[in-house]
């Protein structure tokens, strides 16, 4: 089969809404969105108690996050299955194998790039922010919240990176969810399988799926980069 | 009420870096009254004003505010004076949202009752000549529109003690003198006590009624503007009000 072949054949899965892509599809959105929220309402908090502290103070913890930031996905899925492994200390929950252990794989994996990316975003101009709530009369919540807020568009950009980072990795929910049809097989984990047995048209439907994902992710990374714009002039 | 009640004191405070900026044994400030802080570059002029807005701690020293010394925050005391004080800053940062709501946040921050904030920053907007920039986005403001934000922010929930750290540095003469023109309508109105920083003697001289010259991070003299200025006492003063060089 040739590549234009291919091609036409994936566009035909995808305008007829093949329901075995459009299954894959959907929990790959599932189980990825639900990943980075919970990155979000994680890292997000811990990004901005970081940057608010003088960068000398956090320095090691820093370190560890920029690490992380690079974690290689199979070592996340190494780590997330050791601990649910029917050996491991969460082995009696019984979540191998099932989407909730590929959501903790990719939380795992995007916490540290929302934490990060926070931590950066509110060092660049949360202490001007704190110090110009503080001489307004604000509480240590109202100061936390506006300093959020002022910096919402760095911290945007930390959530938009860690979906686009966790969408399109596959060694980490291979690992700990197995590729299992129907449950918890996902775009990327698909796309290998699918090439292997020379299903190409269905492999590149769910790349072409991806790569609209992916541009969609980093049109909205664009956008919050640049401060957004909801200036009303 | 004012002319004779302190309001601030200011005792051996200090405060020390890699090397000591400032050291100030004595300083009272009366309510009611216009301060022009002056010197050169380095004076330690704003880091007095950090000092005593309580946005970093002294090395050593109290700084006592109606009364109660607030350096430590016990109890919350330090918050507590802080919401009666405020800090404008040469280069004021207004958060990313509309014009009036930056003007609000400090009223939002004591919890006023919404007809009462929407009346003052009204009025407020109306004083600094941008009533009808009230829903712009701060971020379209000019830096002269911005200061004017900045200090009607400051001063809508009446602060007992107001401080400006080089309000109008770099701003046109048509901003300088609508700024100074509402610091001195606010003493008048208010009775306000007003502290300002400014490098510009010819500023302090119109509107401070006392000067407090520093100079490497000490007080060298202060009193009555005129007085200071007509007949200072130390010479490095009277070099610098006469506008030569400080060493």
């Amino acid at each position: 089969m040739s590549l234009l072949e291919g091609v036409f054949k994936a566009f035909s899965l995808i305008l007829t809404l093949d329901p075995n892509l459009i299954r894959i599809v959907l929990l790959s959105l599932q189980v990825s969105l639900l990943a980075v929220v919970f990155a979000t309402l994680a890292g997000v908090p811990l990004g901005a108690y970081l940057g608010l502290k003088p960068p000398e103070r956090t320095r090691f913890v820093s370190k560890l996050l920029y690490t992380l930031m690079g974690l290689p996905p199979v070592v996340a899925g190494l780590v997330i299955y050791l601990l649910i492994s029917r050996m491991g200390p969460l082995g009696v929950l019984g979540l191998l194998y099932t989407p909730t252990a590929m959501i903790m794989a990719q939380f795992a994996l995007a916490v540290p790039i929302i934490a990060a990316l926070t931590m950066i975003g509110i060092r660049s101009r949360g202490k001007e922010v704190q110090e110009t709530a503080r001489t307004l009369g604000a509480d240590r919540i109202l100061i936390a919240w506006t300093v959020v807020r002022e910096s919402r568009f760095a911290i945007f950009g930390a959530v938009v990176t860690g979906l686009g980072r966790v969408i399109a990795e596959v060694g980490a929910v291979m690992i700990v969810g197995g590729n299992i049809e129907g449950h918890t097989r996902v775009m990327t984990t698909a796309i290998v399988l699918e090439t292997g047995k020379g299903n190409f048209e269905l492999a590149l439907g769910l790349g072409l799926i991806l790569l609209l994902i992916s541009f969609a992710i980093n049109s909205l990374l664009y956008y919050f980069q640049g401060g957004g714009k909801d200036i009303v002039r | 009420m004012s002319g004779k009640e302190i309001i601030l004191e200011v005792k051996n405070l200090s405060k020390v870096y890699e090397k000591e900026v400032l050291h100030i044994d004595q300083l009272s400030i009366r309510r009611g009254r216009i301060y022009g802080i002056i010197g050169p570059s380095g004076a330690g002029k704003s880091t007095l004003l950090r000092l005593v807005n309580m946005l970093e701690p002294p090395t050593g020293g109290e700084v006592y505010f109606q009364g109660r010394p607030i350096s430590i925050n016990v109890n919350g005391r330090a918050d507590a004076a802080r919401r009666e004080m405020t800090l404008v800053f040469q280069k004021p940062l207004l958060f990313g949202t509309s014009v009036e709501e930056n003007v609000a946040f400090g009223l939002k921050a004591r919890r006023f009752a919404r007809e009462e904030i929407r009346e003052r920053v009204d009025i407020l907007l109306g004083k600094v000549g941008l009533r009808e920039f009230a829903r712009r986005h701060a971020a379209t403001l000019s830096g002269g529109e911005a200061q004017r934000v900045a200090l009607a922010r400051a001063v809508a929930f009446e602060p007992a003690l107001l401080l400006l750290d080089e309000p109008t540095a770099n701003l046109d003469p048509s901003n300088v003198e609508l700024i100074e023109r509402l610091i001195m309508d606010l003493n008048r109105e208010t009775a306000m006590t007003i502290i300002i920083v400014t490098h510009n003697i010819f500023q302090a001289r119109r509107i401070a009624q006392e000067v407090i010259f520093m100079h490497e991070g000490r007080i060298i003299e202060a009193g009555e503007t005129e007085k200071v200025f007509t007949s200072p006492e130390d010479p490095r003063t009277r070099a610098f009000v006469e506008g030569r060089m400080v060493y």
